[in-house]
């Protein structure tokens, strides 16, 4: 059992595990990549401490190796589902598990969404983001579920569990894994309904349909968080004075939680955060 | 206070109500709508009075559920005269879901 573990390594998190680690606790780093700097060879002028303007993504790198040179246990891996049980958090990455007291999310904003037409329009109204949340719903009836990788296999064992009927979409990617579910390899092109959606169309034909379950890619942190009941507004996630969810002990920081999406923010989310998390682990030794 | 809803009470609680109604749609076995209970019960203190926090547990009263076409949980409707106001997916704040209720 980890104290903290820190999903995502970009400014926000890799300054918050700096922190932790000079308190004393090891934190273990978890990130997918680079993110919204990844693609940024655009030059950091704005940020403190550079005579000469740093490539966005070079930045990032140097962060991730800084805290490698501290000792920080870092690694590269997708996470897909974040649960609690009564001992604590439980983080499910494609390669592993790994279980912690508390969780830092850090993970930088972007969102599951679908340049699909229907997508908004059904969002609700047959279209779910969580196979959790809305399974149930369709538990007698034709479901779908659109993805292809760990994170939409992850969702697809809960689905066959509770329904004979759920039918793969890859939207015209390869399947790496085997499944044994009916799969559609054509590429969508809309969804298609009333009130509620009744079909998904492909380039070929239209499929009959009550639900449909997004799942690709990998999920974005505010997809897992709001799975487990995080309060998600305006696209960031809630967060109180001290950087902590309305869940004790799921912290967040950085451009997840809005406000200026700027590295010096995150910078100081992380440093703030940290205190935050090391103040909560302490009162919790107290308490036991 | 948050009022637990049936197909016994629902006319008269939330249809027939002089006040705004806000219901939550949840079930036993979906996780973050267990986030929103003590929510509901901050809010439901908040707003005595002024408007009724309900609670509606989709499978033991699937009737109601599917009559306002909840297909995703959890969602909180706010009911005004008798009427579908507003609704929205998802946990949220007290402070939103107050700003739903309008009071």
């Amino acid at each position: 059992m980890k104290k903290v573990i820190i999903i995502g390594y970009g400014p926000a998190g890799v300054t918050a595990a700096m922190y932790l680690k000079r308190a004393g606790i090891n934190p273990l780093v978890i990130g997918k990549d680079l993110g919204a700097l990844d693609g940024y060879s655009d030059l950091v002028e704005n940020y403190y401490g550079f005579s000469k303007p740093i490539e966005g993504k070079k930045l990032i790198q140097e962060g991730v190796d800084q805290a490698k040179r501290l000792g920080i246990e870092v690694i590269t891996d997708s996470v897909i589902s974040l649960k609690q049980d009564e001992s604590g958090f439980i983080v499910v990455t494609e390669k592993n598990e790994y279980r912690s007291e508390t969780v830092l999310l850090a993970t930088g904003k972007t969102r599951q969404t679908l340049n699909i037409p229907g997508f908004k329009e059904y969002r609700g109204k047959g279209i779910s983001m969580c196979a959790t949340c809305d399974g149930y719903f369709y538990r007698r009836k034709k479901s779908a579920i659109v993805g292809c990788g760990p994170y939409m296999h992850h969702e697809l064992e809960y689905l066959n569990r509770i329904s004979k009927d759920v039918t793969v979409f890859t939207n015209s990617n390869e399947l790496p894994i085997d499944i044994e579910n009916p799969v559609v390899y054509e590429k969508i092109v809309s969804f298609k309904g009333k009130e509620k959606i009744t079909h998904i169309v492909t380039t070929k034909q239209e499929y009959p349909i009550d639900g449909v379950f997004i799942a690709i890619g990998v999920p974005s942190s505010i997809d897992f968080a709001s799975q487990l009941g995080v309060i998600v507004e305006k696209n960031s996630i809630a967060v109180d004075d001290t950087y902590q969810t309305n869940i004790e002990g799921l912290f967040a920081a950085g451009d997840i939680i809005g406000g200026k999406l700027q590295i010096t923010k995150s910078v100081h989310d992380g440093m703030l955060a940290a205190d935050a998390i090391y103040a909560h682990l302490k009162n919790k030794s107290k308490k036991a | 206070m948050v009022l637990n809803l049936t197909k016994e009470n629902f006319e008269k609680e939330v249809l027939q109500s002089n006040v705004p109604v806000l219901v939550d749609f949840w079930a036993t076995w979906c996780s973050p709508c267990l986030r929103v209970a003590p929510i509901l019960e901050e809010l439901g203190k908040e707003v005595h009075g002024l408007a009724v926090v309900g609670k509606l547990d989709v499978d033991a009263e699937y009737e109601i559920a599917d009559q306002f076409d909840i297909m995703s949980i959890p969602t909180i409707v706010v009911f005004k005269n008798g009427k579908v106001h507003t609704s929205t997916l998802g946990v949220q704040s007290k402070s939103t879901l107050r700003k739903l209720l309008a009071v």
